[in-house]
């Protein structure tokens, strides 16, 4: 068991990242988010409420938790490839959460492409990748706490986390989109922050 | 000595403590006042309802807060007014209201000026518009929730309590750290 992805299951930890995250949302107005976790109160008021972005509520761990328990884990992919009804290029961001870590090298490849495939240009995917789980099956509900803090809530689910993904693997994996952002974080979380690149300037600058 | 004034009370209704005890200042107590209010209101005020065993085909629409525990389908307007789904009821619809509880299950999108409410019970599949979103843990919905921007200073609270790095993030420009 790793203790470090449990303890940030059940304790409120910081993130790095989510500011950045956020700040393309407020750079655009009537941003447009997908939310790939469950549906959490606290999270639609901040999102809604706070920022004023449309939210689209698409529990992916609610679905792979009807396919473990279906033992049909073979289609998710093919499954995950008409998922979404979601256009091209019509979501300003994307929350994984740590969706990642459940899922099998298929399922995820045909995940990160149909999110690619969503994502305007200039848009941000945010992720974390914890691997090597808890020993117990279940998920996580991640409550945004703050601009700097999240709170992690286990429930129960049907899937175990798979093995931590490397740095090249997670770039590999969304290849459609440029790596902004990546921390390592005390407890061996590992938050991405990815955009897809844009055809006009990007409003990034280097801080020394 | 004092010379004690006669109380003013109704003829008709004499008690042995009313003889004797001083009378007390208000003509009325609050209780009786509030009794002869209640005498004013219409018989039955209670919220309409729609019960168990009723289904509903077609449109729906009203002038006072619903209750709806049976089954509808089609289209629910309650423009001005709360239309609550119970832990029972079942609506496929397009609802529109003042303000949506939802207990049961409704397939269809929600539209309320004041705020829509998904309840622990509670199970939306839809889309849903409204200024105020509320919705419980253990609650199930799938569908996207747009509150509408308020230009009101909400950016500026957001942004108040964060470092400059985040704070130039957050007003526009990324920054890579």
């Amino acid at each position: 068991m790793n203790a470090g992805a449990s303890a940030a299951a059940e304790a409120v930890r910081p993130s790095k990242t989510l500011a950045q995250f956020l700040s393309v949302l407020f750079a655009r107005p009537s941003a447009e988010l997908v939310d790939l976790g469950p549906v959490i109160g606290t999270n639609i008021a901040f999102f809604g409420e706070r920022i004023g972005c449309k939210i689209h509520v698409e529990d992916l761990y609610a679905d792979l938790d009807r396919h473990a328990r279906e033992d049909a884990l073979d289609e998710l992919p093919k499954f995950l490839g008409r998922r979404f009804a979601l256009a091209d290029s019509s979501v300003d961001a994307v929350l994984c959460w740590d969706v990642f870590d459940y899922l099998a090298p298929a399922a995820s490849g045909m995940l990160a492409t149909e999110l690619t495939r969503m994502l305007r240009p200039g848009g941000a995917l945010f992720g974390f990748f914890c691997g090597d789980g808890p020993d117990e099956r279940g998920y996580t509900k991640y409550v945004i706490e703050d601009e700097g803090h999240l709170r992690g809530r286990l429930y129960a689910g049907a899937c175990y986390r798979g093995r931590a993904l490397q740095n090249r693997e997670i770039t590999d994996l969304f290849a459609g989109l440029e790596l902004f952002g990546s921390v390592l974080l005390k407890s061996g979380v590992r938050e991405v922050l990815f955009l897809k690149p844009s055809p006009t300037p990007p409003y990034v600058r280097e801080l020394r | 000595m004092w010379k004690r004034e006669e109380p003013a009370r109704p003829s008709s209704v004499t008690t042995s403590t009313e003889a004797t005890a001083p009378a007390p200042a208000p003509l009325m107590s609050p209780g009786s006042f509030d009794q002869r209010r209640e005498e004013r209101r219409p018989m039955h005020e209670e919220a309409a309802s729609i019960g168990k065993s009723i289904i509903i085909n077609g449109e729906l629409s009203g002038s006072e807060d619903l209750t709806i525990e049976g089954r509808v389908e089609g289209k629910i307007e309650l423009r001005n007014h709360v239309l609550t789904i119970g832990a029972n009821g079942r609506i496929t619809a397009q609802v529109t209201a003042k303000a949506i509880v939802v207990f049961g299950h409704v397939t269809g999108n929600l539209t309320a000026t004041e705020k829509v409410d998904i309840r622990e019970t509670g199970s939306v599949e839809g889309d849903i518009v409204a200024p105020r979103v509320a919705i419980a843990d253990g609650s199930h919905f799938r569908g996207s929730i747009d509150m509408q921007r308020k230009e009101s200073s909400k950016e500026s609270s957001i942004l108040r309590d964060l470092e400059p790095e985040s704070r130039a993030s957050m007003a526009g420009e990324l920054v890579r750290v």
